[in-house]
């Protein structure tokens, strides 16, 4: 008891690093790579924003055109992540589960995304789904590309790697006898998925969903061909942060930056601290 | 509930893993099946509890032809090596789960599986830890919940497949005594999986000794320690050492000399023993052969003894000694078995 009161009260100590060196080398230089590559970038774009002044900022901020912009990107993203979430968890499911001819070419096919310029994807979609493109064509009159909706399509596009890439090694790692000692309890498939495997997967789930969200919230290469970029429908912030650098407007571009900043921060923490939650809980698998 | 195993085969990719096994498990039997590994136990477990379907053959529960019932009609309680608890759910939950499945037809109330849960806590001696996670146990613990979640359904059988494998050796001890007065209270029909020979002798009614794919001997722990019927339990069962015999006018030859043991008809074959059926003898018909090693084994002392085989690898047998007189190292040892067996070629 009062071994635990002491060292609640000391706080935070440097963990004793072992006796195998490195320790100072890597945190050094891990935190100057840090600071070249994200801390100083983003201290800057706040320090622009400052030059605003706290009304400049507010009044950016209850733009009704900005406001439109950041319920499109968030909107669509948080749509696209779960889209992904759901088919993204079948994807690695019949990748890993099942051996059939050409599964190891739709293996690699996932990672696609990954590598191709997004905006050829985005050409490619918007071709496709424009109301005279193959598909597009088949919805008429009802228009998927340059709505929301192909909005959500590219990012649907962008996302999956990130799912399928988080929920299939945890899904190869799932015990055979889980499942077995769930049939021999009288479950059947269906709730041994549902109640037994699916709560195991929850944490890559959501690693996959919060990676898959922050990629969208971010695309805009792909996007911008497919949106139609009509402002307050089908406009996105990052189109929006470009619009305003065109127009020479930096402290308008890096307000709506740090508010993308702070709204994508907040978002990631809060499913850091969930993933951290049900890792207490279920243990570190 | 009584079990009959008829002529069952499983092969996996045309790899025989049981040929033709049978075997007749009485209600309220605690069983075990040992061998090494390889030998098809774990097979012939997952057989009778439908997770695997066999080859050819028939299992039947009672009068019911079981063999292509589904695990889940089986109703039959599963434990495995390493507990493959639901890792997600609280001790309560995982020992609730089977009986939360169950079409709503035949599901007991919520306050019934309550009680039930609470009751198998209790019968586990893990009464306060419900709404602990798997991972706040110790082995002990889950393998205890593993018992009570295979429990709750009220199986009409207790299959354990290595149930204290992953254990060690103090904790073990325990649960096998504690497994035992479990099976005593509730007479459950068990069979269970083990590769360690004292496990199984101590505590099963019937021992099935298996190698090979094969059933070797039936038998209680006396059976199969005393009156081994294959060369294969000899060996694997306690320790015990082999020399090649052969039996002319009812005299035991070894290299062709006698050694002071007859037995009726004439053969050849493999002479064993174990080492505590050995007495010294100062006799010159006798195996004799030159001490390597001696030591202390509890309560006793065993000597190794090599043999010469006419410029070949020694025979090397083991012996018990009597703890009062030491034996040199290097030096000269008569003996002769008392109770021997000879498997004929």
């Amino acid at each position: 008891m009062t071994a635990s009161a002491t060292a609640s009260k000391a706080g935070w100590r440097l963990k004793q690093p072992s006796i195998i060196p490195g320790f100072g080398l890597t945190l050094g230089f891990s935190l100057a790579y840090l600071s070249l590559i994200i801390l100083i970038p983003i201290a800057g774009l706040l320090w622009r924003t400052a030059d605003l002044g706290w009304s400049g900022f507010l009044a950016i901020l209850s733009d009704e055109r900005t406001i439109r912009a950041l319920y499109i990107s968030f909107g669509t993203a948080f749509i696209a992540a779960l889209v992904n979430v759901v088919f993204g968890t079948l994807l690695a499911w019949v990748l890993t589960r099942y051996r059939f001819p050409g599964r190891r070419l739709i293996d690699a096919m996932v990672d696609l995304p990954f590598a191709l310029p997004t905006a050829v994807a985005g050409i490619a979609f918007a071709s496709l789904y424009a109301p005279n493109g193959w598909i597009g064509s088949l919805f008429m009159p009802f228009r998927i590309a340059f709505t929301p909706i192909g909005i959500v399509i590219a990012l649907i596009f962008i996302g999956l790697p990130f799912v399928v890439r988080t929920v299939q090694p945890i899904m190869e790692e799932i015990d055979r006898e889980v499942e077995e000692a769930a049939a021999t309890l009288g479950a059947n498939r269906f709730q041994t998925i549902f109640n037994v495997l699916l709560p195991g997967l929850t944490p890559a789930l959501l690693t996959g969903f919060a990676l898959a969200f922050a990629r969208g919230v971010g695309e805009y290469g792909s996007v911008i061909f497919i949106a139609g970029n009509i402002p307050y429908v089908s406009e996105i912030a990052p189109l929006l942060i470009v619009i305003r650098l065109e127009e020479f407007n930096y402290a308008g571009a890096t307000a709506i930056a740090t508010i993308m900043l702070l709204i994508s921060f907040a978002m990631l923490l809060v499913i850091n601290l969930i993933q951290a939650w049900s890792r207490k809980r279920y243990g570190n698998v | 509930m009584e079990v009959k195993i008829n002529n069952i085969r499983k092969e996996f990719d045309r790899f025989a893993a049981l040929h033709d096994v049978s075997l007749n498990i009485a209600s309220g039997e605690l069983i075990a099946l040992l061998g090494p590994s390889g030998s098809g136990k774990t097979t012939l477990l997952r057989l009778i509890a439908g997770l695997d379907f066999p080859t050819a053959g028939q299992i039947f529960f009672g009068e019911e032809d079981a063999s292509h019932h589904s695990v889940q009609d089986r109703n039959v309680g599963f434990v495995f090596q390493h507990y493959a608890l639901f890792r997600h759910m609280t001790v309560a939950q995982n020992i609730g789960f089977g009986l939360k499945v169950r079409p709503s037809a035949s599901r007991p109330p919520k306050s019934e599986i309550k009680k039930r849960v609470s009751d198998l806590l209790d019968m586990v001696q893990l009464s306060g830890l419900e709404n602990r996670y798997p991972n706040q146990l110790s082995g002990g613990q889950r393998q205890r919940v593993a018992l009570a979640r295979a429990m709750a359904i009220e199986p009409r059988i207790l299959l354990l497949d290595e149930p204290f494998g992953a254990l060690d050796a103090k904790v073990r001890k325990e649960l096998r005594r504690w497994l035992r007065e479990f099976h005593d209270r509730t007479g459950h029909t068990t069979v269970f999986v083990t590769h360690d020979q004292e496990e199984a002798l101590e505590l099963a009614d019937r021992v099935v000794v298996m190698s090979q794919g094969k059933i070797e001997q039936v038998g209680s722990a006396d059976d199969v320690y005393d009156r081994p019927q294959s060369p294969f339990v000899f060996s694997f069962i306690g320790e015990s050492s082999h020399l090649p015999v052969e039996v002319k006018d009812g005299a035991v030859l070894f290299q062709g000399e006698p050694i002071g043991i007859s037995q009726g008809s004439d053969s050849a074959g493999d002479l064993f023993f174990r080492p505590e059926d050995v007495v010294l003898t100062d006799e010159r018909e006798a195996l004799s052969g030159k001490v390597t090693a001696s030591r202390r084994l509890a309560g006793t002392r065993i000597a190794e003894i090599d043999i010469a085989n006419n410029g070949h690898a020694p025979f090397h047998v083991e012996v018990e000694v009597p703890l009062h007189a030491p034996i040199e190292l290097g030096s000269e040892a008569r003996f002769r078995p008392t109770r021997w067996k000879i498997f004929t070629k």
